[in-house]
């Protein structure tokens, strides 16, 4: 714990990353892909045409459940607070689906794999979607609504 | 059969981790994107953690002509930095910020709170067939036109 920012967790956090980053890992030198969830989860659900193979795409996109249901039934209860409303979800799905296709990727693809990779795309496009992010999260602040 | 397997245990090692940082929490997430409220961190460190298996996944990578279960590596080989690339991360910035979910945790949260999240993954993916439908409409009539 820290501190100055009571809720932060960062030994689980870290520890939750290398798990995330092994993961990554083990699909480039495996498969010899970016683990990208976007891509990943267009392709499996046959919206991409494109992309890696249909059965190798939906083994990732339903391994992502188990790997959460596992922690849940092996270190405890994993803790997760939703917004109260339904409309933060429907706008905020459709901006995410629309935005990580037509970006190529997402946190995972650009962020994890793209990062790491040192690609300038990539750089870019974290750069833009955390901007994105902060300034967006800062709008809802100032307006009353968090 | 070895792919789709070496896939399931990737995704499985990926949830596993979002779940266990924190990551699967749309209010942990959206409290890192929040500056001016409760700041949480956590987000920091579960990307740092993750950038260290990659790096030198990467640098592993350049030392083999090909990957160890696959006849190719098959890697986003794009450099041009251009219009899609900053409005799609923009509008995902948005989203995310929005409902404090981007795709991994939304679809690992499926096995977490599957009502909860439910909302979210079905307008995801309608946003995505959204964007491949527009993608189609937009290119039909430079490819058609006379040039």
């Amino acid at each position: 714990m820290i501190a100055a920012f009571p809720n932060a967790m960062p030994v689980e956090g870290f520890i939750g990353g290398l798990l995330i980053g092994l993961a990554a890992a083990i699909m480039l030198l495996g498969l010899g892909r970016v683990a990208g969830v976007s891509g990943m989860a267009a392709r499996a659900t046959g919206i991409a045409d494109s992309g890696a193979p249909r059965n190798v795409a939906i083994a990732f996109v339903v391994g992502l459940p188990l790997g959460a249901l596992l922690i849940a039934q092996t270190v405890g209860a994993v803790n997760v607070n939703f917004p109260a409303s339904i409309w933060p979800l429907i706008i905020g799905g459709l901006l995410v689906g629309y935005g990580t296709r037509l970006g190529s990727g997402c946190t995972s693809g650009h962020g994890v794999c793209g990062l790491s990779r040192l690609s300038p795309r990539s750089m870019v496009a974290t750069g833009m979607f955390m901007a994105s992010g902060f300034v967006t999260v800062g709008i809802l602040r100032a307006g009353g609504w968090l | 059969m070895t792919r789709a397997l070496i896939a399931l245990l990737s995704g499985l090692l990926f949830g596993a981790g979002l779940a266990y940082s924190g990551m699967s929490d749309p209010a942990r997430v959206q409290a890192f994107l929040d500056l001016f409220g409760q700041w949480d961190p956590t987000l920091a460190f579960v990307m740092g953690g993750a950038m260290l298996p990659m790096a030198v996944a990467w640098v592993i990578r350049s030392r083999l002509s090909s990957p160890l279960a696959a006849p190719t590596f098959d890697l986003p080989g794009t450099t041009k930095l251009d219009r899609p690339l900053a409005f799609g991360a923009i509008l995902f910035g948005m989203g995310w910020g929005i409902a404090g979910l981007c795709p991994g945790p939304a679809l690992a949260d499926l096995a977490i709170a599957p009502g909860d999240v439910a909302p979210f993954v079905v307008a995801m993916f309608v946003g995505m067939a959204a964007q491949r439908f527009t993608a189609f409409t937009s290119q039909k009539p430079k490819q058609a036109g006379p040039k």
